[in-house]
């Protein structure tokens, strides 16, 4: 409930009574409010959700990402009907620095309307230090229970108070191979952990690496192989331990964390395994992530983990397809105990307003309207969220209906990447820097020890 | 925003900026007496203090005590966080790394650019050689820094290159090296970006200020029989020993700042991150703001001397 003084409510008294105007209530956080007027969506079938929110023709909803060109096109054209429903515009704005940024813009007290954040660690800095976050209306909070379920609805909580609705989801549990070479080969993909070191073993004796991969991303370097060990973790120890891990109840130099990096080990410190077309263990760190399955259109490796996003790093014209030049399998499981862990991320829609077109504008984007909007305004694909009202059908490119179907199945068990959940000092710091000092040759117990370390 | 309401405001945001320069002129203008001339000063001198004030000092004392206070300034930690400077072991390497950079990045680039400037002096290809060596200067730092990334780039020698030093160390037979990553190396191929980008530079000043020495000096110093070792040694050396003092100083504060050629080349990994870097991360990686300002202050506590330094020798440049 927003503070108001006793002088202020008397004073709005007065101008009500001297003006004769009538007002509408005022909202609490929480509920939705209306501006009045008619919806200009009003009598539209797919404007459903939105007419509530009354006429909000010229009113404006400043949203800020980290998506740009090419892929805010399609985020832009999903938007359309958003304006035709409710007469409000969006004003988009994507940069590169916007991890960095956004909390810069709130703590001087320039926020946006709008900020698409994709980690629930920068969500609850943001929500703990600054307290700007404006909490989500009801209307969200009914379609994120309808549409996502509680795991998804927790990310997009902080301390009990719900606040953001997820908005696209990625699968990082995804292991990238090439169909015709497995299938020149007679190679058939993996359905447990150690039919896929028997496999690399066998792609190792042809005198090919079975394995390649790349870590390096700029400052970011090593987040990749951070998502590697997750996967790793959520297998062996299941998503209870996983939670605990991220949640700091367990120690990150926990034995049941070591045993995990050291498998991860067992692959990417193998000299017969990787760096399949570029070198050895430690050119993993100084190999770009992008360029990290090229290799594999050269037939000189096999085999690279990495989400499905990776689909927008092949060159032009390669085929991405289950019969294709390359594409991916789901990362096999080391026992049957968990089911099919999935590690993933997504960006949560954040506001720092509570007025009603921005309200309006949270509920279209955690509706299944917009879901399938974005599909199809993603003609050339590389979008995928977990919004299970989202159909498959709309989907056009063989990836992402993989991971569509990956999220809907029925035994899928559903974790965060866990490095953006625990504190930017370990997951977006020491977490990143000592997996790459261990790919170069440092120890796993060292390793844990510094990061857990780290951990104030 | 039409292009119509973007000429609409930049015509408004001129039209203020006249009034308020006119504004100023006139007040200035009507305090003609002796006594007046103090209001004059304080009218022009007023607006550039405030925006000093403003734009440089507030933040700076800012970062100053943000530097005492925890990661989300809540609450006071004393020293701890220079502490942390000083005692961390990755610290510590930053520290290392920065003094590496400042010790060999203004000597060498200043010692290529004098010995440069010299060798071609006068020579049949002078233009087109100092042509050739200020060229990266025309580059910016996170471009020279991708360039360089590229002729670093490692394949293991069984495999084809893309890097050119490693093709180059393979069609030598040697094997291929990780110049970017082998420790404490890395750190200086990515001094050689910087000595690649800034030699043009100490190369230009020096060459100009050789120029300068007056011809009798040299004439009779020939006279005398000097060596050329001993011509650069005793005559151009001194000579243009105020100009080699502004190069290494300049080229000082640029290195201590660098932060674009190890943020692209290798992202602070492998033990070459430097504190302008390490500064940046803390802040806005690790929103530890209480360490990240107190590198800054160290950073700036570092720069200071040198500015001072350089600016005296400026002085007395122009002086003559």
């Amino acid at each position: 409930m927003r503070p108001t003084t006793a002088r202020r409510s008397l004073a709005s008294l007065a101008m009500l009574l001297t003006a004769g105007l009538t007002l509408t209530a005022c909202g609490e956080d929480g509920g939705s409010e209306s501006s009045g007027g008619t919806s200009p969506g009003e009598g539209k079938s797919e404007c459903a959700g939105l007419t509530g929110f009354g006429d909000l023709t010229g009113k404006e909803v400043k949203v800020y990402t980290s998506i740009v060109a090419p892929e805010d096109a399609s985020q832009k054209d999903s938007y359309k009907l958003f304006t035709t429903c409710t007469g409000a515009k969006v004003v988009y704005e994507g940069s590169r620095e916007f991890e960095a940024q956004l909390v810069v813009r709130v703590k001087s007290g320039n926020p946006p309307d709008i900020a698409y954040v994709p980690q629930p660690g920068l969500l609850k800095t943001l929500v703990t230090d600054t307290g700007k976050v404006a909490q989500a209306p009801e209307t969200v909070s009914k379609n994120v229970d309808e549409f996502w379920g509680q795991d998804w609805k927790d990310y997009g909580t902080v301390d009990g108070k719900f606040y953001a609705a997820p908005l696209g989801a990625n699968v990082k549990s995804f292991v990238w191979y090439s169909p015709t070479m497995f299938k020149e080969n007679g190679w058939a993909i993996p359905t447990t952990w150690d039919e896929m070191t028997k496999l690399s073993d066998t792609i190792a004796a042809t005198g090919t690496k079975p394995w390649c991969f790349g870590i390096e991303s700029g400052d970011a370097t090593g987040w990749p192989l951070t998502d590697f060990v997750e996967d790793a973790v959520i297998r062996d120890a299941g998503p209870e331990v996983y939670n605990d891990w991220v949640a700091h109840k367990i120690a990150f130099n926990d034995p049941q964390i070591a045993e995990s990096v050291d498998r991860v080990g067992d692959i990417l410190k193998n000299g017969d395994y990787v760096n399949g077309g570029i070198g050895d263990a430690k050119s993993i760190a100084t190999t770009a992530w992008t360029d990290g399955g090229f290799p594999i259109l050269d037939g000189k490796c096999a085999m690279q983990k990495q989400a499905n996003f990776y689909a927008a790093q092949w060159p032009k014209g390669t085929n991405v397809s289950e019969t294709g030049d390359v594409f991916a399998f789901y990362l096999p499981t080391t026992n049957d105990k968990f089911g099919e862990p999935i590690v993933g991320g997504g960006e949560f829609v954040t506001a720092f307003s509570d007025r009603p077109e921005v309200q309006a504008f949270q509920t279209y984007l955690s509706s299944d309207t917009w879901a399938n909007e974005k599909a199809k305004a993603t003609p050339d694909g590389g979008w995928v969220s977990a919004n299970t009202g989202l159909d498959v059908a709309n989907l056009v490119s063989p990836i992402d209906k993989l991971t569509a179907e990956t999220f809907q199945s029925e035994d899928a068990v559903f974790r965060f990447d866990a490095s953006d959940q625990m504190p930017g000092a370990v997951g977006a710091g020491s977490f990143w820097k000592e997996m790459t000092s261990w790919i170069t040759g440092q120890s796993t117990k060292e390793t844990l020890d510094n990061i857990e370390g780290s951990w104030k | 925003m039409s292009t119509a309401e973007k000429l609409l405001q930049l015509f408004i945001v001129l039209a203020l900026f006249a009034g308020v320069m006119v504004a100023v002129l006139v007040i200035a203008d009507r305090f003609r007496t002796k006594r007046g001339e103090l209001v004059q000063t304080a009218v022009f001198v007023i607006p550039a203090v405030l925006m000093i004030t403003l734009g440089l000092l507030y933040p700076g004392l800012r970062t100053v005590y943000e530097s005492f206070r925890d990661a989300n300034s809540t609450q006071f930690v004393g020293w701890e966080n220079y502490q942390t400077i000083f005692t961390d072991k990755n610290q510590l390497g930053v520290l290392r790394n920065t003094a590496v950079w400042v010790l060999v990045t203004p000597v060498a680039a200043t010692f290529i650019g004098l010995v440069y400037a010299i060798l071609v002096d006068r020579s049949r290809f002078e233009k087109f050689a100092k042509a050739l060596i200020f060229l990266p200067m025309a580059i910016s730092l996170v471009g020279a820094s991708l360039i360089w990334k590229f002729v670093y780039d490692y394949r293991s020698a069984e495999n084809d290159q893309i890097g050119l030093l490693n093709e180059i160390l393979k069609v030598l037979g040697f094997d291929t090296y990780r110049f970017l990553l082998t420790e404490p190396w890395n750190t200086l191929f990515l001094i050689l970006i910087m000595i690649w980008v800034q030699a043009g530079f100490a190369m230009t000043v020096l060459s100009a200020a050789i120029r300068a020495i007056p011809g009798d000096i040299i004439d009779s110093a020939r006279l005398d029989g000097v060596s050329a070792m001993q011509m650069f040694r005793h005559i151009t050396v001194p000579m243009i020993r105020p100009s080699l003092i502004v190069v290494l100083t300049t080229i000082s504060i640029a290195t201590l700042k660098v932060f674009d050629i190890v943020r692209t080349a290798t992202g602070g990994n492998f033990d070459t991150s430097v504190l302008a870097y390490e500064f940046y991360v803390q802040s806005f990686r690790s929103f530890n703001g209480g360490l990240g300002a107190a590198l800054a202050v160290l950073l700036f506590a570092l720069v200071t001397p040198i500015v001072v330094y350089n600016i005296r020798q400026l002085r007395r440049l122009e002086a003559r």
